[in-house]
């Protein structure tokens, strides 16, 4: 069923249930929102979109208000901008004009519309709430006096993350967003998955920068300093350099980074495909050879980690015990090729970077991730925060030549490149576990089941003659359903529903990470998809098993996949922990 | 939290459990119990409901009627609805305010007396209207207020 109407004397034609937001677009007509977010349900909270309904000559919220057959409706005019205007300046008097020193400084929704709006005086005073930031999660950091009440990042950790991390805490004029109880971040249920961060409008919620500590590092002439980049950075980081989402600068990054002063540039890619080796291996044990519980669950992303510790924690069995791929690629850093070169661990220095900001988190999580005798990883910085140092240090990305990554820890295949997509982990790891289970070269190498935006994706491949059932779960939201599957099952002793899954927290995989460039949508979730899977077809090696530099690595170094060594340094282990500190 | 709790809280939560909408019902149980709402049975309120406790908290620091502490032995509500607000309900909180040392919504540090600010109770023709306890003060004036509270506490 569609509707029909006329928006700004222009005829527009739209499913049913479409909101007045959403047809104007349709018609080129942009209403300004601060609170509407295209991921997220409205929320009416900030009253910007109002449109005038010709009929009865009310105003009413275009957001929340569905376009009915008839309307004649008027977006903007005189009075309609007047009213706008009007609530901007509200919204303005109880927030800090500290804009230049704001961590969202030209990258902000409300400053935007300040500018759009040309507020630069008002008759309000401005008053400011006095309440404290907190930076105890050192990976988030929550400004709630920066807050505007519009609810975004309430809804995405309730509803789509299911985290119930923050809530609104009082109302009126005290509202403010907390976790409940006024309690520290640190303390609260947050997995640090830093959704928040990627849909507030303001610099209410950032991440823990630590871009200064970074070119500290850099500066000091007893380190080594060395880097690595995630798969999901290379098709997003273009986004602050004005390319086309999506767009991969991988070759560009690598020189980028080699400018700043890094010795030695790694790729997270090589560590994906280093997990695939180990977690496929993990895979084939228990699934070929019945040693450990099915299904197995991918382990490589710290808020699902994390989420699952606190609510899930009787899927620890069922967790792969490897390490994210980052922390592999750390551990070997400060082992592997710090013999290569013939340098004392502790004066590597170990920077990744990524899509995320719960990584920030698991590089302390638990004394496994001091697996080479020093803090593998030492620090972890954002898309966002690398974006702004390559500023900082007056790289042109447009012009500057494309390099090649330090290969020992950097080469890598087309397998690991779909790591930071959602179902990329699934496709590459049964790829690698066809070739474990026959010995042979795998015919077919893409497993379209895997890919795509649908919250859970469930799917039957055949591997040697055996049916091997997979789900792909991304935004946290999305677990239970699969978690509650697998529980039932168990209750009733029967055959697992799956035998093996993966979970994302972030909704589209890494590519969607909360330390991602802001304005995330479904349509800029597919399109820096869409860089990662072009670079898998284009890849000399399309599985992770054909990277001659992980053969050379277990040949030189690890012996085989789940060895001794590769237990020690590429594994780790899980615990349950509370949801609340206090 | 008091010892009697476990089965108290359990009772409470069978009684609201899978009954839509039933958290306020079962936090105003909660609250009847204890006199506040404890964090700790907030806590296995919520466990055993099945409500998150971020939703707990918005609920009940949404709402005035809920208290996150202990309250004092004497509750004293002053009304600011809108009647009672513009008869001078504000100079009334003013003068408790000055006199007890404590802000509204906090207990004095002998825990004899809450004050707190409540929204209209309903019997504006009385107004500016304090409640203390049970007992309802009418037409209260701010030089008044205290010895009245007092006496009003004594009877207690």
């Amino acid at each position: 069923m569609t509707v029909k109407a006329i928006i700004n004397g222009i005829p527009v034609e739209v499913a049913e249930g479409t909101s007045i937001l959403d047809a104007a677009k349709k018609v080129s007509v942009k209403i300004p929102a601060l609170c509407k977010h295209p991921d997220l349900d409205h929320t009416a909270a900030c009253g910007i979109c109002i449109v005038r309904i010709k009929a009865t000559g009310r105003t009413l919220r275009a957001c929340c208000t569905p376009l009915e057959n008839g309307m004649e409706i008027t977006t903007h005019d005189p009075e309609i901008v007047n009213v706008r205007r009007g609530i901007v300046e509200m919204i303005m008097s109880k927030h800090p004009n500290e804009c230049v020193t704001c961590a969202r400084n030209q990258n902000c929704e409300l400053q935007t519309m300040c500018a759009d709006f040309n507020i630069h005086t008002t008759d309000l005073d401005n008053i400011v709430p006095d309440l404290p930031v907190d930076a105890t999660t050192k990976s988030i950091v929550l400004d709630p006096r920066k807050c505007i009440s519009c609810g975004r990042c309430i809804q995405v950790c309730q509803k789509d993350q299911n985290v119930w991390a923050l809530t609104f805490m009082e109302r009126g004029i005290e509202t403010r967003i907390a976790p409940a109880g006024d309690i520290s971040m640190a303390e609260s249920p947050c997995v640090k998955c830093g959704q928040c961060s990627a849909h507030c409008p303001t610099g209410a919620i950032v991440e823990y920068d630590e871009g200064p500590d970074v070119w500290a590092k850099l500066a000091d002439p007893e380190l080594h300093c060395v880097v690595q980049i995630a798969p999901a950075v290379r098709v997003a980081i273009g986004e602050a350099f004005g390319f086309k989402p999506g767009t991969n600068l991988t070759g560009k990054i690598y020189a980028a980074l080699r400018r700043m002063g890094f010795k030695a540039v790694f790729d997270t890619n090589f560590g994906a495909d280093l997990t695939i080796l180990e977690e496929g291996s993990e895979f084939v044990e228990r699934f070929a050879h019945g040693k450990g519980e099915l299904p197995l669950i991918t382990s490589c992303c710290p808020a699902w980690v994390d989420f699952m510790e606190k609510y899930h924690s009787d899927m620890i069995p069922h967790f792969s015990s490897c390490k994210s791929p980052h922390e592999m690629v750390g551990a070997l850093s400060k082992t592997y090729y710090a013999e290569k070169i013939k340098t004392e661990a502790k004066k590597i220095y170990m920077v990744s970077v990524m899509p995320c900001t719960a990584k920030k988190y698991e590089i302390q999580r638990s004394d496994d991730m001091k697996s080479s005798g020093y803090q593998d990883v030492d620090v972890s910085i954002t898309t966002r925060e690398l974006a702004r140092m390559i500023k900082q240090a007056g790289i042109d990305m447009q012009s500057i030549p494309e390099e090649q990554p330090d290969h020992l820890l950097g080469a890598y295949s087309g397998a690991g490149t779909i790591f930071g997509a959602t179902g990329g982990v699934m496709e590459a790891a049964i790829r690698t576990a066809l070739k474990l289970v026959t010995g042979q070269t795998p015919g077919r190498v893409d497993f379209e089941v895997t890919r795509g935006l649908k919250g859970v994706k469930e799917g039957v491949l055949e591997v040697a003659g055996k049916q091997v059932k997979i789900a792909v779960a991304h935004g946290l939201g999305n677990v239970e359903y699969v978690i509650n599957k697998v529980r039932e099952a168990k209750q009733k002793g029967e055959a697992p529903p799956w035998h093996f899954i993966e979970v994302m927290a972030c909704p589209g995989g890494c590519v969607g990470g909360g330390g991602q460039p802001y304005g995330v949508t479904d349509e800029l979730r597919l399109a820096r998809a869409k860089g990662l899977y072009q670079e898998d077809q284009a890849g000399m090696w399309r599985c992770s098993h054909d990277n001659p530099y992980i053969q050379k690595l277990y040949d030189e170094y690890l012996g085989k996949p789940l060895s001794e060594k590769s237990h020690h340094l590429l594994h780790t282990h899980y615990n349950p922990r509370p949801q609340y500190q206090r | 939290m008091a010892a009697a709790a476990p089965g108290d809280l359990a009772l409470i939560a069978k009684r609201w459990k899978d009954k839509r909408g039933s958290l306020i019902m079962a936090l105003h149980d909660l609250q009847g119990r204890f006199g506040y709402v404890p964090r700790d049975a907030a806590q296995e309120l919520g466990k055993q409901l099945n409500v998150p406790l971020a939703r707990i908290y918005e609920v009940i620091t949404f709402y005035n009627y809920f208290k996150l502490e202990a309250p004092g032995k004497n509750i004293i509500s002053v009304c600011m609805g809108t009647a009672c607000y513009l008869k001078g309900a504000p100079e009334i909180v003013a003068k408790l305010s000055e006199k007890l040392g404590v802000k509204a919504g906090e207990t004095t540090p002998d825990k004899q007396f809450h004050l707190q600010q409540v929204r209209c109770i309903g019997c504006c023709g009385l107004a500016p209207v304090v409640t203390v306890n049970e007992k309802v003060l009418a037409k209260v004036k701010a030089a008044d207020v205290v010895d009245q509270v007092y006496a009003c506490a004594k009877g207690a």
